[in-house]
């Protein structure tokens, strides 16, 4: 009898409609590599399909929200039901940015300048006082993103101090809580990191160049709007830095079968931007594109993760 | 892991130097991309203008199509005139008749929806660059559809009555001026979409004046214009001049829009047009359906139906203004719609109702943000809220979310000197959690 596997994807978060796209993509995936595969939104009716499967294994296609910040992860913890990707705690620690850095950062790797504030800060203190400091501290350009959230959404780039304050209004609109960094000229990366069973190894890095110059949620989602190279335009040095660097990040963060790195490639040192536990799997999507480049089929690099997600079931019950 | 020898260089589609320009406007975008956490069930959603026909008699529909295909079943599921079958043409004139509109079946054509009129009007008229007058705000399906034929829109000024003359006046001449050519006018008289605004009479009389000194032609779309929920129908434009307006109508909002059923009525010589263009686009419009709504039309009170709508939709609208009423943060202005779907709510300086869609997301509430219903990036402070589908317990709640929303947004603005510091003072003091 075929594995059966559950593949949650939607969710009440402001990625929802990527996440129902990456989950249609992996349901696709698995159902050709010969799983008996459901589909399911985050709602009540997704607790009864766990029960009435046999041993399922649940693959989250969740971005943002809870599907990336462990909570969902968690339920099915709680429920004993053995699913693909990082563990719910480690979870939280790597979708929250103002967590996940330092730790990357005290594992050795560059990291961009950055400050750390909610709402609150600039509304008790003063923001005039609070945007001269950072603007002191951090100069310009900046980057101003939520702690919590992906595809870019709340995030750009600040040239004048006096954009600043609309950045960080469009930037709380996603989160309470929201970071400034150093902008970070480069070339851009991406790399994924399967885990197969014998330890996290790096695909192969994607340059990413959005015609607009901003790799915004439009240049993320618009075939056609961003040229991708892989591997990237850099010296083999530099790509084998890159991808040990998105091993060590995966490593240090506690990251389980699969994971994408978001790397800025400055004088030739990879600046770790962040790791996403749930990248995307659409069909703009990264992931896909760099398994293929290495001759790494997609579909049987999720059924991988899937069957080891599987013997992960049946080792702890033993 | 080893690196492969060839590098890829791809935008993974490998059509993308391939489409038509006029493709270049269809992007992804974020506050779209949003619509999605709408059909959540805990979000109350005010974003989408979906019929709500729940009350509608689905088993004698449903006995009534089984009747249609057993009496004619080769006749309904074979193709028919592009023009449209003859019998619902001459129905289509006695509803048009209650806003005044005396009619030829022969000038009337039958369209997939308006909106398919809409786009063979654009089609049949529209080169790249010439100029479309429209309201300011207007209906975002149709500035899609004049994106799509690479049209300028140019909005015209609205006051309470809707377009102002004298700014139609002025836009026509701007554009003439500038070397444009004006093609027509496309307006919402009834309940426009997205402002709830309806044209009074004497304010129609008006803007056809000015058409007619300029020359224009004037587009009338009226897909609301029997669901006056507070006065009677007013008569359409079309029935003040039957030479220089095309009106397009449509069985979505009085009946059901699954049927896709609309209908043109316009000049002959430019009907004739229409037709060819129609049976280009589609053959014929589907005949099942024409047949269905014939039937129903033949055989229903459609006029109590109707009737029973308005009620349905006057609670709701109610619901909506008194939550509005209740729970809107200082500064704050609406429409009150005396029909249709829709109101219209302006924010004061300094608000972005895109982003505002992400809070109002996160707080659970759904709506479309001002900025969709213009099409040179004006809006930002305004959005639209629908009333037509949620129960009139959700529309309040719906109120009362975005008002959280509202306070939230006003108090992280005014922080960084976004809006008027005076805003923030008048909201309620919450003391903080510790």
């Amino acid at each position: 009898m075929a594995q059966q596997v559950i593949v949650v994807s939607g969710g009440l978060s402001h990625e929802r409609e990527v996440s129902i796209e990456s989950g249609r993509r992996v349901c696709k995936e698995l159902t050709r590599a010969g799983f008996d595969v459901s589909e399911s939104d985050v709602q009540a009716s997704l607790i009864d399909l766990i029960r009435s499967l046999d041993h399922p294994v649940v693959v989250p296609m969740l971005h943002g929200g809870s599907g990336e910040d462990g909570a969902v992860r968690e339920v099915f913890e709680l429920m004993g039901v053995h699913y693909v990707g990082t563990r719910a705690p480690a979870c939280r620690a790597s979708f929250d940015k103002a967590l996940a850095v330092p730790v990357v950062a005290k594992a050795g790797l560059t990291v961009p300048k950055r400050v750390v504030l909610p709402h609150e800060m600039f509304r008790d203190l003063g923001a005039n006082v609070l945007l001269d400091l950072i603007e002191d501290k951090l100069g310009l350009p900046l980057f101003v993103k939520p702690t919590m959230s992906g595809s870019a959404l709340g995030a750009s780039r600040v040239d004048r101090i006096e954009d600043l304050p609309a950045a960080m209004v469009n930037a709380y609109s996603y989160g309470r809580t929201v970071v400034v960094e150093e902008f970070i000229a480069g070339v851009e990366v991406a790399v994924p990191v399967f885990d197969f069973g014998e330890g996290p190894l790096a695909f192969p890095p994607v340059e990413i160049r959005p015609a607009s110059g901003s790799y915004d949620f439009e240049a993320r989602y618009t075939a056609g709007a961003t040229t991708y190279i892989c591997p990237a335009e850099l010296d083999d040095a530099t790509l084998k830095a890159v991808q040990d660097a998105a091993v060590t990040a995966h490593r240090c963060l506690s990251l389980r079968d699969f994971s994408r790195a978001d790397i800025i490639v400055r004088d030739g040192v990879p600046v770790f931007i962040e790791s996403s536990v749930a990248p995307g799997m659409t069909d703009t999507s990264l992931v896909p594109l760099s398994l293929a480049t290495a001759g790494q089929d997609f579909g049987d690099a999720l059924a991988a993760v899937v069957r080891q997600s599987a013997i992960r079931q049946v080792e702890s019950s033993l | 892991m080893d690196l492969p020898e060839k590098r890829v260089e791809t935008r993974l589609d490998p059509y993308v130097d391939v489409y038509a320009d006029r493709t270049r406007g269809l992007k992804a975008s974020a506050v779209r991309a949003l619509f999605a956490v709408a059909n959540r069930p805990e979000v109350v959603s005010l974003a989408g203008g979906m019929p709500n026909i729940a009350d509608l008699p689905l088993g004698d529909l449903g006995d009534l199509v089984s009747d249609l295909i057993k009496t004619h079943g080769p006749t309904i599921m074979n193709y028919g005139a592009a023009q449209g079958e003859s019998r619902i043409r001459e129905q289509v004139c006695d509803v048009m008749r209650i806003e005044g509109i005396e009619a030829s079946p022969d000038d009337v054509m039958i369209s997939c929806g308006s909106q398919q009129g809409l786009d063979l009007v654009t089609r049949t008229f529209i080169e790249p660059g010439d100029v479309i007058l429209a309201e300011a705000p207007s209906y975002v399906g149709a500035l899609g559809t004049f994106r799509s034929y690479q049209a300028h829109v140019v909005h015209v000024a609205m006051d309470e009555d809707g377009i102002i003359p004298d700014a139609l006046r002025a836009a026509h001449i701007a554009a003439t001026s500038a070397g444009r050519r004006v093609k027509f006018l496309y307006t919402i008289p009834n309940f426009n979409n997205p402002t709830g605004i309806t044209q009074p009479v004497e304010r129609r009389r008006e803007i056809l004046a000015v058409a007619q000194e300029l020359g224009l032609l004037i587009v009338e779309d009226n897909p609301y214009g029997l669901l006056a929920l507070d006065e009677p129908v007013k008569p359409a434009i079309r029935s003040l001049n039957a030479d220089q307006v095309i009106y397009l109508g449509s069985f979505s909002k009085t009946f059901a829009p699954g049927f896709r059923v609309g209908w043109v009525l316009a000049p002959p010589a430019v009907l004739k047009k229409l037709i060819l263009a129609q049976e280009s686009a589609t053959l014929c419009p589907p005949v099942f359906s024409q047949f269905a709504i014939s039937q129903y039309l033949e055989t229903w009170d459609w006029r109590g139906q109707i009737d029973s709508f308005r009620q349905m939709y006057r609670e709701r609208r109610n619901a909506m203004l008194r939550g509005l009423d209740d729970h809107m943060p200082p500064g704050a202005t609406w429409t009150r719609p005396k029909g249709g779907f829709f109101v219209w709510v302006t924010l004061p300086e300094g608000f972005d109702c895109d982003q505002l869609s992400a809070r109002a997301a996160s707080h659970r509430v759904a709506f479309v943000p001002g900025t969709a219903f213009y099409a040179d990036g004006l809006g930002s402070r305004n959005m639209r809220l629908s009333y037509c589908f949620p129960t009139p317990d959700n529309i309040y709640e719906g109120t009362r979310r975005l008002g959280e929303a509202l306070l939230e947004e006003i108090e992280l603005r005014s922080t960084f000197g976004l809006v008027d510091p005076a805003l923030a003072r008048e909201l309620p003091q919450h003391p903080e959690v510790i």
